[in-house]
């Protein structure tokens, strides 16, 4: 029999579901062993054939052309998230913000109708996410 | 800026906060760069008029009526320019016959067997795409009508829900895009409120002309979801949903797009 407590909270957490745990705080700790390289981050969010993040987001010391204007522009990012919060942002940015329009990049979970293509992968592996991680923390002002 | 998109940008956000069903619907005519809109405008150096010889023709062809002598379009409709007036702006519509949506594409397609014996031309084949364009043409300028009786309503609902539903790697519904972002940046594109009524369009990015379903697959491509088949109920609702939310838009076939 489950204590009181652990029934407790599993009701609370059925009743408040997903979108009231969100918390703009989470942190994700590091997907892999091996430091993450802010010139290949670079690369990574460059490559227009991987839902670069330049389709929404705006970097100003970057010569790319045509850069989004969906999120918000990422110059100054590492001042404001530290790395845990910036690879929780990636990982999966539903955790953070249950409305976001921002694709999980490393999640596969609670997706409809994914390309039989792309069916149980993710947009970024662990590495990639590593490395554009350490890119963004480069981004100070 | 011009300051048209400029004001439709104001627009956007106020439509954006408030409720964007109650905003009367734009053109993706005006998010294009003007030399992009120039191409439309001018039937001259509009590329998908190519298109529109094909269609003439196939509009005169002969085909034998099995009584020694032969039918065509011409031979029922008469001149396309009087035959034609206002049946796009009609569509889709609800056709008793199979008890389903039927669109521009598949009824044409069906006339052609039905009505000539020949064999139907695919969906996104040459011939259907500059069928549809003739036919298309005949209602531009006039604003799209849909006739929404109980029977469509339910297929609005149900290409509403498609529309608004999440899906892909990218997690982003049509909504994302075409109702709660118009008017921003996505990479090199503004993006449009998404209405069909300049469809077959030509895309300079495909450098050819293409259907609203051929788009609608595009952009689920775009999103890595599992597109449908051209001409599948899920693309009749979507289809039939985005008629009704684009009432009263001015046809503009054929256009051209980025
Ligand atoms: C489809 C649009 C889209 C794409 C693609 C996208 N983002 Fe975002 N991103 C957003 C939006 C919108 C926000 C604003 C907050 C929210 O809604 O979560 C955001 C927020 C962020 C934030 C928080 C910014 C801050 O100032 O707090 C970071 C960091 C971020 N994105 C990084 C990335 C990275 C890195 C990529 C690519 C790997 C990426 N984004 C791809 C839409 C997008
Ligand atoms: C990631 C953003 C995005 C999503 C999600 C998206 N589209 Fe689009 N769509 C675009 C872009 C970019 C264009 C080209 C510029 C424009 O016309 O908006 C476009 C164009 C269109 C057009 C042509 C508009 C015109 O004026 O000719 C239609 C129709 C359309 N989309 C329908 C859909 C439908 C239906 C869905 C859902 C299955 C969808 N879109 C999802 C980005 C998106």
């Amino acid at each position: 029999m489950a204590s009181p407590i652990l029934v407790l909270i599993l009701g609370l957490t059925l009743a408040v579901g997903p979108r009231a745990m969100a918390d703009p705080t989470l942190s994700h700790p590091p997907l892999t062993d091996q430091p993450g390289d802010p010139v290949r981050g670079l690369a990574v969010v460059r490559d227009a054939s991987r839902a670069s993040c330049l389709i929404c987001h705006s970097i100003a010391t970057l010569p790319d052309r045509d850069q989004g204007g969906l999120g918000p522009p990422l110059d100054g990012v590492a001042a404001r998230l530290d790395a845990g919060q910036m690879r929780q942002r990636i990982v999966d940015a539903r955790r953070v913000s249950p409305d976001t329009i921002m694709p999980p990049y490393h999640a596969t979970a609670g997706l409809f109708a994914v390309g039989a293509k792309w069916v149980g992968q993710t947009l970024y592996s662990a590495q990639d996410v590593e490395d554009v991680v350490a890119f963004l923390m480069t981004l100070k002002d | 800026m011009k300051p048209a998109l400029a004001f439709l940008l104001m627009l956007g956000g106020a439509a954006n906060a408030a409720d964007p069903a109650g905003v009367a619907p734009v053109s993706g005519y005006e998010f294009m760069e003007p030399a992009t809109r120039q191409l439309q405008d001018d039937d001259f150096l509009n590329p998908a008029f190519f298109l529109l010889e094909q269609g003439r023709a196939l509009w005169d062809q002969p085909w034998p009526d099995g009584q020694g002598g032969a039918r065509s379009c011409r031979s029922c409709h008469g001149d396309p320019e009087t035959g034609m007036t206002g049946v796009a702006a009609r569509y889709p519509a609800f056709d008793a016959e199979s008890g389903r949506m039927i669109n521009l594409e598949l009824k044409l397609s069906r006339e052609v067997a039905d009505r000539l014996g020949a064999p139907a031309p695919a969906y996104e084949s040459d011939a259907l795409l500059a069928l549809t364009a003739l036919v298309a043409l005949q209602s531009r300028s006039l604003p799209m009508a849909i006739d929404v009786d109980a029977r469509v309503q339910d297929w609005v609902d149900r290409g509403r829900k498609m529309f608004e539903t999440r899906r892909g790697q990218l997690n982003l519904s049509c909504k994302s895009c075409h109702e709660d972002n118009w008017g921003q940046k996505l990479r090199g594109d503004t993006i449009s409120q998404g209405h069909i009524n300049a469809f077959p369009i030509f895309r300079l990015t495909w450098d050819e002309v293409g259907s609203r379903h051929r788009m609608f697959s595009w952009c689920m491509d775009s999103i890595r979801s599992e597109p449908y088949p051209f001409g599948s109920d899920e693309y009749l609702a979507l289809e039939t949903y985005l008629a009704v939310r684009g009432q009263g838009l001015l046809i503009e076939a054929p256009g051209v797009r980025r």
